[in-house]
């Protein structure tokens, strides 16, 4: 935990303990430890003088912020508008089917989360999903299989 | 400060530059229904139900009165055929989050029966219980958590604890500024206070379980 | 940069410039990767380390410029490869390919066919401009893209890069700057097209010690996705603009507000200012003309409704992004209670060609009301998707069928989505409306950022206008009742029509909660929440009674009202759709007509997918009917 919270310390200190920075330490702890736990939300809250109300209001506001711990590697699949015209349901349903998870969720062994984002912003591809840094078009089962295999 | 003279509906007034549009007309003797407005607290407008209809020039637009400050040459209509129109649909949905809401308000303005699907949180987000222990007691004691349709208010259980006991039933409890009797229905069974559960944070609002366990998940508390 | 020599006046600038023109030749044969986000998830990187091997390997990286750049916009055939100055277009290039473009290419001065886009009659066009996809576009803004390596700050120059800021510190009055772009009509790309120098001017007004100018790159409209391409592939020029509008408007920090998903334009953009720093085009007393001027990068975190600019300035302070009233203008109290100017990356990138080439050369292109050009993401069910640049007032008709070569697999057009979750559809017959703010305002939709999503005639209109409520009610930021409830008591209207149990009445419910939110919600977003409803009424009204009163989808999509049937005449018992069938719901014996169990069938949509387009077989017809001719087939078995 001491090893974390010194993490979090040099987060904070690169952004110069502004509370204007809060957000952008948020995404760099989210970042980090890839969601933000408890014990370091109150740390941060302490540090930056800012009330635990105020920083849970924010990390509940921004979609990107996760509560909860993540898997080791995300799948996220698109439900922009192109994508949505072009089936994005049936492409969210293949990957739950691959990872045996529900959007939303982690896998027990927290090897995948399945998420679901609102526009990637590659909407030429659509259907799209990003699986760790790799785009990923309008790929079938076999292709999501295939990368989710090829995860460690 | 110079004062601004506007007309509300018809009648002239004359009130101080910096006054919101809702604090002159029932300075006038106007009646503008609202929820999330109270005095002693910056104005929120999110309950809409103090909309009035401004006419300059011929031009008219609907505004939140509460947050609208007055300028010279208005004219306020506080009850035109749209402000009621409006009012109508906004009191329909609160009616669905909030069963209870006042009779009187419904039959004034002819809200339907039954068109919208129940909602009943009973609490309706106007944010006067978080409002008021955080910018008036400065406890910090309740918060919203989440966005749009998900949105609640929680109550974090550490400050409670060591908070809640002293402000209870005291002249500035948010007891006692509730308008829908949320907090006041609910805080012996609900506030953390009054449990032993080790819980962060719980929602306000728990008449259903399936709430309850959405709050708590969402702030990794499950 | 090889050595970085601080500038420290005009002239310095000028003889950078100078040397770095000379030191090029226009004949230089160069290779231009496209490193688009739609050729990136192509693979383009790896074509790119390919051509860099097989560069090196031929001897030829001497005489052949290689450069990863930004998006050329013909996303659909990416990776796209263009051999400069020919402009010779190769398009899905794979990395196997590259050793053969070196070899016949670049060595031989050949082209290779087959990489080469194919027109209507078959024969491979050869130039990029004569590809019909870039044909019918007027690229201003994102024309020198494939020109540009986004890194590289002398490619910027060498195409007139910062001579506009130059011009403007150094030989116009803030005033006069103001003017111009005033007088060029240019209007904000982001959403409802306010005047953009009449913001600028409204904001450079106040007296305050301190003012902002901020570009939004928070980019939320769903199928959208111009301002990445533009500040990936050329983030000098949003840089430039935002330079000028803080020289002009009379401040002296900017912010650049990106949304963590694009991490390549966050980098590039980091990038681009530490070399701006570094040659003192950024920071204080720049070229000595004592304009003092930096900018600093903040990620967004998510929330659609931080487009919206008061609640952008509140996520920016690092708060939650509620909006504000829009009584207070942020104009005269925004960023920190100081007068802030926020306007879209494609604004920002516009200002400085304005600037260079000045307001009558800008009020040239486009329409009376709405000037310039427009970068459209032109995606969904049409055959050519990618970003596009056209003149403003185009028809949707050359927009969606010469540039984006119509339907994709020849079916029907039904409408085209504009605007985003603020938008609205457009229906057939209204396919020669001239696209400009006004047009599609008056159509009940609106510019909005520039998503173009073309819908073919499996589209459900009430399925879509769900799908856009869905969307907000997770966007909306909850405070107001009128957004908040409104769009939740919105869609579940919505739901009881696409699961088949709507209410008669249930047309005047959507009107009443959409005249209220239009008029009553606290911002933008809840006040435009329901058009997308409103105007696929007002164009598909059809529809909407088919689900209430027939309990029909004629778009063939809700599950609940559809089901699916094989018509024994067409089917030529091929099997596929048995094979694909997850839950065993088809049979039939080879080369007979097969059969759907209505009773498994969980209505994926398969087995309509893989019907041959020739053969058509798999038809859906309503649920309802279903369940009639199970009735009469039990009655008839009773008897």
């Amino acid at each position: 935990m001491l090893g974390r919270l010194a993490a979090v310390d040099k987060i904070i200190e690169a952004h110069g303990s502004d509370r204007e920075g809060l957000i952008q330490i948020l995404l760099d702890i989210q970042r980090e430890f890839r969601w933000l736990p408890k014990e370091i939300l109150e740390h941060v809250s302490k540090r930056l003088d800012v009330p635990i109300n105020y920083i849970y209001n924010l990390t509940t506001f921004y979609a990107h912020f996760s509560l909860v711990p993540k898997g080791r590697h995300s799948m996220h699949v698109c439900m922009g508008t192109a994508c949505h015209v072009r089936g994005a349901e049936r492409l969210l349903d293949r990957t739950s089917q691959v990872l045996g998870i529900k959007p939303g969720q982690t896998s027990r062994d927290e090897k995948f989360s399945l998420d679901t984002v609102n526009c990637l912003g590659a909407c030429a591809l659509g259907p799209v999903m990003i699986a760790d840094d790799e785009y990923l078009s309008n790929p079938t089962l076999e292709d999501i299989r295939r990368k989710a295999d090829s995860c460690e | 400060m110079s004062d601004i003279t506007l007309k509300i509906n018809g009648t002239e007034v004359t009130v101080e530059a910096g006054t919101m549009v809702l604090d002159a007309a029932r300075k006038a003797g106007a009646e503008i229904p609202t929820l999330c407005n109270l005095e002693g607290l910056e104005p929120f407008g999110a309950c809409r139900l103090c909309v009035v209809e401004i006419v300059r020039g011929g031009r008219s637009r609907i505004v939140a009165s509460c947050l609208y400050p007055v300028e010279n040459g208005i004219d306020v209509l506080t009850e035109s055929e749209k402000v009621v129109r409006y009012r109508r649909t906004i009191l329909e949905l609160l009616k669905a989050r909030w069963p209870l809401i006042d009779k009187k308000l419904l039959e004034k303005y002819g809200v339907p029966a039954d068109r919208m699907v129940p909602r009943d949180n009973f609490c309706i987000m106007c944010g006067i219980c978080v409002r008021h222990c955080s910018e008036r007691r400065k406890e910090n004691v309740l918060g919203f958590v989440g966005r749009g349709i998900e949105r609640q208010v929680v109550s974090y259980t550490v400050r409670a604890k060591k908070v809640c006991p002293e402000c209870f039933d005291k002249e500035l409890s948010c007891l006692r500024f509730c308008p829908t009797g949320v907090i006041v229905n609910d805080c012996a069974t609900v506030c953390p206070a009054s449990r032993d559960e080790e819980a962060f944070a719980k929602p306000v609002r728990v008449r259903d379980d399936d709430n309850a366990a959405a709050v708590k998940k969402s702030l990794g508390d499950a | 940069m090889s050595e970085i020599i601080k500038l420290s006046s005009p002239s310095d600038f000028e003889s950078l410039r100078e040397k770095i023109i000379k030191g090029r030749d226009p004949n230089r044969t160069a290779v231009a990767v496209c490193s688009g986000p739609g050729c990136l998830a192509y693979a383009s990187g790896k074509v790119f380390k390919r051509f860099e091997e097989a560069l090196s390997a031929a001897g030829l990286e001497g005489e052949v410029t290689l450069a990863q750049t930004g998006c050329h916009g013909f996303c659909e055939r990416g990776p796209s490869v263009v051999i400069l100055p020919d402009e010779i277009c190769y398009l899905r290039v794979s990395p196997e390919d590259v050793n053969e473009i070196v070899e016949t290419t670049l060595k031989n001065g050949a082209v290779v066919e087959r990489l080469l886009y194919k027109g209507e009659d078959g024969l491979p066009i050869q130039k990029e401009s004569d590809i019909p996809f870039y044909k019918y576009q007027q690229k201003v803004v994102f024309g020198d893209n494939k020109r540009i390596d986004p890194r590289s700050i002398e490619d910027y120059i060498a195409r007139g890069g910062y001579t506009a800021l130059v011009k403007a510190i150094t030989t116009m009055t803030p005033e006069a700057v103001i003017a111009e772009v005033k007088d060029s009509g240019l209007r904000g790309r982001g959403g409802g097209g306010f005047p953009a120098g009449a913001k600028w001017e409204a904001t450079a007004k106040p007296p305050a010690d301190t003012r902002y100018v901020i570009v939004n790159a928070d980019e939320g409209d769903p199928g959208a996705y111009m301002d990445r391409g533009i500040l990936e592939g050329n983030p000098h020029s949003v840089i430039e603009g935002l330079m000028i509008g803080g020289y002009a408007i009379g401040a002296n920090e900017g912010y650049i507000y990106v949304r963590q998903e694009y991490p390549l334009a966050i980098d590039n953009v980091l990038y681009a200012l530490d070399v701006l720093r570094e040659l003192g085009l950024l920071g204080e007393n720049i070229l000595g003309t004592g304009f003092s001027f930096d900018i600093i990068v903040h990620k967004g975190a998510g929330a659609f409704v931080s487009g919206e600019s008061s609640a952008l300035m509140s996520a920016i302070e690092g708060r939650v992004g509620e909006p504000r009233p829009k009584y207070i203008r942020t104009s005269i109290s925004g960023l920190r209670g100081k007068p802030s100017c926020l306007n879209n990356v494609e604004t920002w990138a516009n200002v400085p060609l304005i600037i260079n080439k000045g307001a009558n050369w800008f009020k040239s292109i486009g329409t009376e009301g709405s000037k310039g050009t427009k970068i459209f993401s032109l995606v969904g069910n049409v055959k050519n998707t990618g970003l596009v640049e056209v003149p403003m007032g185009m028809t949707l008709r050359q927009i969606i069928f010469d540039i984006g070569g119509g339907i994709r697999d020849d079916k029907e057009f039904k409408a085209v989505q504009t605007g985003g979750p603020s938008g609205g559809v457009i229906p057939e017959e209204m396919l020669d409306l001239h696209v400009d703010y006004d047009e599609l305002y008056s159509a009940g939709s609106m510019m909005g950022s520039g998503g173009m999503i073309v819908m073919d005639k499996d589209t459900c209109m009430v399925n879509v206008a769900k799908y856009f409520l869905e969307f907000l009610s997770d966007e909306s930021c909850g405070k107001c009742v009128p957004c908040r409830d409104g769009i939740d008591q919105l869609l579940e209207v919505l739901r009881r029509m696409t699961a088949g149990t709507a209410r008669p009445d249930d047309l005047d419910l959507i009107e009443d909660i959409s005249v209220m939110m239009k008029e009553c919600a606290l911002c933008g977003l809840g006040q435009s929440a329901p058009n997308p409803v409103l105007s696929s009424i007002k164009y598909f009204k059809d529809e909407y009674v088919a689900h209430i009163n027939d309990k029909s989808c004629p778009g063939g999509v809700c599950k609940a009202l559809i089901a699916y049937t094989i018509d024994v005449e067409k089917c030529i018992g091929c099997g596929k759709c048995m094979k694909v069938c997850p839950v065993n719901a088809i049979s039939g014996d080879k080369k007979k007509p097969h059969k759907v169990n209505n009773a498994l069938c969980v209505k994926c949509d398969s087995c309509y997918q893989e019907c041959p387009s020739k053969v058509q077989a798999v038809t859906k017809i309503r649920q309802a009917d279903v369940i009639t001719a199970f009735a009469t087939s039990e009655e008839a078995a009773n008897e």
